[in-house]
């Protein structure tokens, strides 16, 4: 393979773009949500048909007609979300579409042999073939995912924002697995929001900014600020701002919170002004602390006091009425309602000051979501328009907005900037910091360790289930919170 | 994720043929049936069109809860027992003795009481709804034969109740009969209830995602028993127009009702997957229906070929829906 070129004219989505990957090379694809992105990878991928501009692939003119067609070009593409089939076992997965069959008989033995070295491949062998996926860790899924392209021996792989639901000690997995990849000759193009892992795996990286390519060079020679600057166009001057912020009087206190099956003991204090962080590895309980606090899971152990009162029933209904709010992890599927309108997802909570006599007013209630989306710097183009249509930046905003049209006084963020631009991210975080110097609660779940070690005041590590003390932000170093999110105490407190 | 510009006109652009659809939809059957010369002149008298009216009040009626119970994600199969057992609680109550005050009361709480059970099992234990009321749809069946005795039972002549779907003087348009006005009228109120109020909104809150709406606080269990109660009280309702109609409470009758009304519903527009669908939609689609119905009779069809026709509509209708969804998602 010498290059993979491309270049457009007229579309709105890419104006002028040229990308040129050589083979085994690890390209890393960087920009903002709606950059172009995932448009250009879509034409690679045979999704859709470029207007101008030519591709080409081992010297050759190559148009994918169709995904079929680019995939037995060999182009292989693993999408944001993974698309798996939930109730097939891994086995079944790996070979959809490639079953080795006579006749229509499908060789069962031959199909496990060719699955178990797909996985063999990747160091993974101890994914057991006969589960079911949806039995699997997120983390398993993307692998059983990987080891599926590479089945069809393919020349490009391409990894849209893989590592976005993956925690520190997942990547480093799938970055040494990447790296074996890269030894066989397989190109990869790497798509990620987060720079500093960008310049860990990548050899070579593009940027877009609106849809035209404006910068591109060798990863070890690039200033990762520069490439902000191109990414942005402007300067970042401060990812993690501080507000400062003094600590008031408790709000919300858990004391040995159990759930079935998590979290096991979960203790901590949250005062009013403070950003408690939780970090830890994916499946080690963080999620169901939050939800159990609100009420969407239940307690079957431990107490949950808000503002030093314990409820006695605990639904998420008395928990918005008492000003606590939660932003759920997964966007798309509990976070927003996708089909319906920006102002419909705003203001759900609290319809109360819309109305009258029990009637909703569609104008007041539009102008109160315009009034957050100005606030928040949503690029929308009318309140009226769909949650699906945004990118997922903006889609976080609009859920985040809900809480604060809910003047929520608790905040509680399960991975608020999981797949979501730099730009909105540093948005996200200025308006937490602000919050908080407004005396608002929040606890602020994550897998990305600079943010949380950059925005928080106070810091604990879940581990299966169990939290650790929770200690300030300046006591923690990166290293030691991994070592207690793996489970290795003894090096924490070094 | 980067939506080029011209993509995001022809969404608007579906947005509009979504709205616009039923009515188009109508217009399209009518147009059709008019291209038959000897059809045409009698399609548009007075006295076909009330004929057409009152074929739909029922099924419009019915289409009204069904509207706010397939918006929020569900669905409900019962309706055709309901109307019957409703229809043979009325002419009892009228057998008896109850006044006609009473006899509306009793008869449209009992339909509520049968949508309060189907919420119930619905929410109370997690169960879907297809299959509650698909149950349902036997029970209430034979409770309406047991209640009946397994045959008819007839109004007292002269049952002021039977004004409500009478056709006082057949050639002309008006006076329209009371049941016409009254789906009128319950239809701008559901209509606003589902716009406008809170109820409203949070089914298609639930319908759209459920998850996201117990998130958001909304009692979720507690207002589908609500949705199913409160569409139950108007499949009551279209029970008293089916006694008023053929002045009797019969067991047997509306056989297959649920599935026209289920199809007058997509047909306005409605979502099988909940979150979307409107009221004015579901009345057209009502009218849809019986229009080929009356159409198809004045063209001397037979009862099959009717019966294929409708069936052929609704799967154009449902695949409309797909496509616009497919579309949606991109």
């Amino acid at each position: 393979m010498t290059a993979v070129q491309k270049s457009f004219g007229a579309t709105h989505a890419l104006k002028n773009v040229s990308l040129e990957v050589a083979q085994g090379e690890v390209h890393v694809l960087i920009g903002e949500n709606g950059a172009g992105k995932s448009t250009l990878m879509k034409i690679l991928s045979g999704a859709c048909h470029p207007d101008a501009g030519t591709v080409e692939l081992d010297g050759r003119p190559f148009v994918p007609g169709d995904p079929l067609h680019a995939r037995r070009s060999g182009i292989a593409m693993i999408y944001q979300e993974l698309t798996l089939a939930p109730y097939l076992s891994v086995e079944e997965n790996i070979l959809l579409g490639e079953e080795p069959a006579r006749f229509g008989w499908i060789n069962r033995s031959r199909r496990r042999e060719l699955a178990h070295q797909a996985l063999a491949e990747l160091h993974h062998e101890n994914i057991p073939l006969d589960a079911h996926v949806r039995s699997r860790t997120l983390a398993e899924q993307q692998i059983v995912e990987i080891a599926r392209a590479l089945i069809r021996e393919p020349k490009v792989l391409i990894m849209d924002e893989p590592t976005s639901s993956l925690t520190q000690v997942d990547t480093r997995n799938l970055f040494a697995v990447i790296g074996r990849l890269r030894q066989r000759g397989v190109s990869i193009i790497y798509i990620s929001h987060l720079l500093e892992e960008c310049g860990q795996i990548g050899d070579r990286y593009t940027v877009l900014r609106d849809g035209e390519s404006v910068a591109a060079g060798d990863m070890a020679s690039a200033d990762l600020r520069q490439i902000i600057r191109c990414m942005v166009g402007r300067e970042i001057s401060e990812i993690y701002p501080r507000t400062p912020h003094a600590l008031g009087e408790p709000v919300l206190e858990v004391r040995a919170l159990e759930g079935r099956p998590k979290p096991k003991s979960a203790t901590f204090t949250l005062r009013a002004g403070e950003i408690l962080g939780i970090a830890g590895l994916v499946g080690a309980g963080r999620t169901e602390t939050l939800r159990s606090c609100f009420g969407l899971d239940r307690i079957e152990g431990g107490a949950v006091l808000v503002q030093s009162k314990e409820a006695t029933y605990r639904t998420p209904a008395q928990r918005l009425a008492g000003g606590m709010g939660l932003l759920s992890e997964n966007r798309k599927e509990e976070g927003l309602m996708i089909s319906r309108s920006l102002a419909d997802n705003l203001t759900i909570t609290r319809y109360a000051p819309l109305s009258s006599c029990g009637f909703i007013r569609r104008g007041r209630q539009r102008r109160a979501a315009q009034e957050w989306m100005d606030r928040l710097a949503v690029r929308a183009r009318h309140p009226e328009q769909m949650v699906g249509e945004l990118s997922g930046g903006n889609q976080q905003k609009i859920a985040l907005g809900r809480l604060l049209h809910h003047q929520a006084s608790v905040f509680l963020l399960d991975e608020p900037t999981r797949g979501i631009d730099v730009g909105s991210k540093a948005q996200i975080y200025k308006l937490i910091g602000e919050l908080a110097g407004q005396g608002k609660s929040i606890l602020f779940v994550s897998s990305y360790l600079p943010e949380l070690l950059g925005i928080c005041d106070t810091i604990g590590v879940m581990c299966r289930g169990v939290l650790s003390e929770v200690r300030p932000a300046d006591e923690w170093t990166e290293h030691m919170i991994i070592a207690a999110a793996i489970g290795q105490t003894g090096a924490a407190t070094a | 994720m980067t939506q080029p510009a011209v993509s995001k006109k022809s969404l608007n652009v579906f947005h509009a043929i979504n709205v616009i659809g039923p009515f188009f939809g109508l217009l399209l059957v009518l147009g059709l049936f008019s291209l038959n010369s000897e059809v045409r002149p009698y399609l548009f008298t007075g006295g076909n069109l009330k004929i057409i009216l009152l074929q739909t009040v029922i099924v419009a009626i019915g289409a009204m809860g069904m509207t706010m119970i397939i918006v929020s994600g569900g669905i409900d199969l019962s309706v055709g027992s309901v109307v019957a057992l409703t229809s043979v609680v009325g002419a009892t109550l009228l057998v008896k003795g109850c006044s006609t005050g009473v006899t509306i009361v009793l008869t449209v709480l009992a339909g509520g009481l049968i949508g309060l059970l189907n919420g119930l099992v619905i929410a109370g234990f997690g169960m879907t709804p297809f299959i509650v009321t698909l149950g349902m749809m036997g029970v209430v069946r034979g409770a309406a034969k047991w209640l009946a005795g397994n045959q008819t039972v007839n109004t007292p002549a002269g049952a002021p109740l039977d004004h409500l779907m009478a056709r006082v003087s057949p050639t002309e348009l008006f006076p329209l009969p009371p049941g016409v006005w009254i789906a009128a009228g319950l239809a701008v109120i559901v209509a606003v209830v589902m716009r406008q109020t809170v109820f409203g909104r949070y089914l298609f809150a639930i319908g759209s995602n459920e998850a996201t709406a117990r998130l958001c606080g909304i009692r979720v269990r507690l207002q589908k028993i609500l949705t199913y109660a409160l569409a139950g009280l108007l499949f009551g309702v279209a029970g008293l127009m089916q006694v008023s109609r053929l002045t009797q409470g019969d067991p047997t009758v509306a056989i297959g009702l649920e599935l026209d009304i289920i199809a007058a519903v997509v047909i306005g527009g409605a979502s099988l997957n909940g979150g979307t669908g409107s009221v004015l939609g579901s009345m057209i689609g009502a009218l849809i229906m019986a229009v080929l119905r009356n159409g198809s009779n004045q063209m001397g069809w037979q009862n099959y070929t009717q019966e294929i026709i409708i069936g052929i509509v609704i799967i154009i209708a449902v695949g409309l829906d797909q496509l616009r969804q497919s579309r949606m998602r991109r």
